[in-house]
């Protein structure tokens, strides 16, 4: 080989934090990213939990330069967000990764029920707390004129649902973060996107696929005849995160299965 | 070493419009993660010249490239294409439809019948000619993925690209269409839309530095694409990262359709 080319899918040197990252899409995303080189900070609310994962991710590692350290948050808590951010900063000297996964949803059911506290939590949650960590990390982003920040949405901010409505409304609000976020900060090279599935089989969502029946008839209304795996969803905010994606922002990737491109099932 | 999700060691690729510009890009990347890449587009020499490159320069693990070369506007070339493939290898994996013609600039109303004929049978019917003639072998080994190069000019209206714009819309339909009739043999189809990237094809829209300098206002990230930031995606999508998306268009454009009319 005259030459080696650059690697598209290499992390290797860059330090991401991952909320909501010691389950599900979350841990899948930090996995992979410690696995391609990256120093990887693990954040849920319980520290040992944070810990825990982030052991695991070091022990499975297998030679690879990356590093995952844990890192407790609880997103819908100010000062547990910088203390996040500074806690990254002061042990590896910057966030070039910001990956907001972490997400509530406390009320199933219609719109018209919903308690005003269940409605503001969702909203703080699910979009004010991206708006902080998305705040604290981008003036070193500026600074660097590099970084990456990825939202995990939901094809849920695509349509209207008859029991999640307040948390689809949030995950369609953070589509529009992202395009805001690519205006405000893309001639600083940040880039800004949203990845939204459908359903995945994590503890989330549990209550949506541990039924056998229900999961055979779900399963069935996708083209591609199956609900996700964590590991797919994560593969796809990885590679934004890589050079692989280095010119694309402001979108919203759905990653569904096929769902929203067509029903197998004849609607005229 | 291939990671492990972007590994496509194993997998044979058809790409069209291969020996330049984003297409000869996604074949370099695509066999620099493995897989086995068919390089084609009119010329044979150019093919022959471009896959030999690939074999000298960006070929890892059991990857090869061979050139076939292939008029896609002809049915019986892309037939031979895919046979061709066949023979060579016994299987085709991935099938990167990228070639397409804009031989008219101008109002939609006013171009010939004989141009939107040729913008419409080239960008759009040819690729459903491909991807029926791949679809049966990728059926029966319930594996496939089709990549489909659209544009965001398919996104929006133009004053000068009508017609092209018109192909490129239809293909982000023809991949929701695929998803439809393919899905359910676990083949995925996407199209990839980017905005103005720099090639050959599109060297009349950034080749003039004043023109440049106008074009990339219109971008958040304060440029024009190049072939690479296209084909990273590609290799994403034919991948296991790409196992479970499908029906999709992927915009990548440098932030352009998040902020119209923001920048300018």
């Amino acid at each position: 080989m005259a030459e080696t080319p650059e690697e598209m899918f290499d992390l290797g040197g860059k330090v991401a934090i991952v909320t909501g990252s010691t389950k599900g899409i979350g841990r899948a995303i930090a996995e992979q990213m410690a696995a391609l080189g990256a120093r990887v900070v693990v954040s849920s609310r319980k520290a040992d939990a944070c810990d825990q994962v982030a052991a695991e991710i070091n022990a499975a590692l297998d030679g690879s330069a990356g590093e995952a350290v844990g890192i407790p948050c609880h997103i819908l808590h100010r000062e547990q967000c910088e203390a996040l951010v500074q806690r990254t900063v002061d042990r590896w000297g910057r966030v070039d990764i910001l990956v907001c996964n972490a997400a509530l949803n406390p009320f199933l059911g219609s719109l018209r029920d919903i308690p005003d506290e269940a409605f503001d939590k969702t909203i703080d949650a699910n979009i004010k707390s991206n708006v902080w960590l998305t705040n604290l990390v981008i003036p070193g982003m500026i600074e660097r004129r590099d970084g990456v920040i990825l939202i995990i949405g939901s094809t849920g901010g695509l349509r209207g649902t008859e029991n999640l409505g307040t948390y689809a409304m949030t995950k369609a609000a953070d589509m529009q973060l992202v395009r805001n976020l690519t205006v405000e900060w893309g001639r600083y090279n940040i880039r800004a996107n949203c990845i939204a599935p459908s359903l995945v089989k994590t503890d989330m969502a549990k209550a949506l696929w541990s039924d056998p029946r229900r999961l055979d008839i779900v399963n069935r209304s996708y083209p591609l005849q199956r609900i996700g795996e964590p590991d797919e969803v994560a593969a796809i905010a990885v590679a934004l995160a890589s050079r692989a994606g280095q010119w694309m922002t402001g979108q919203t990737i759905v990653v569904d299965g096929g769902m929203m491109a067509g029903s197998l099932v004849s609607e005229a | 070493m291939i990671p492990r999700m972007y590994d496509l060691s194993g997998k044979v690729a058809i790409v069209t419009g291969s020996t330049k510009g984003i297409g000869r890009s996604i074949a370099e990347q695509l066999a620099h993660h493995g897989a086995r890449v068919v390089v084609s587009s009119r010329k044979a020499d150019a093919c022959d010249a471009v896959a030999a490159e690939i074999n000298a320069k960006w070929v890892r693990g059991p990857a090869e490239a061979i050139a076939v070369p292939c008029h896609i506007g002809h049915k019986d070339q892309c037939r031979h294409l895919v046979d061709r493939t066949l023979a060579k290898w016994g299987q085709v994996d991935i099938l990167v439809c990228n070639a397409a013609v804009n031989p008219y600039m101008g109002s939609l109303m006013e171009m010939p019948d004989e141009a939107f004929d040729k913008i419409m049978s080239v960008n759009v019917r040819s690729n459903i000619w491909l991807a029926s003639m791949v679809g049966p072998h990728m059926k029966a080994q319930r594996d496939g993925t089709i990549i489909v190069i659209s544009s965001t000019g398919g996104l929006r209206g133009s004053a000068v690209l009508g017609a092209y714009g018109l192909s490129k819309a239809a293909d982000m339909h023809l991949v929701r269409n695929l998803t439809v009739e393919y899905g359910p043999y676990n083949i995925r189809s996407n199209c990839i839309a980017p905005a103005l990237v720099r090639t050959d094809f599109a060297r009349a829209l950034w080749e003039d530095p004043q023109r440049y300098e106008t074009a990339i206002r219109s971008y958040p990230l304060g440029r024009i694409g190049e072939p690479e930031d296209i084909s990273g995606i590609a290799v994403m999508l034919a991948s296991k990262a790409g196992a479970w998306i499908t029906g999709q268009t992927l915009v990548v454009d440098g932030g352009a359709m998040a902020a119209i009319g923001r920048y300018a």
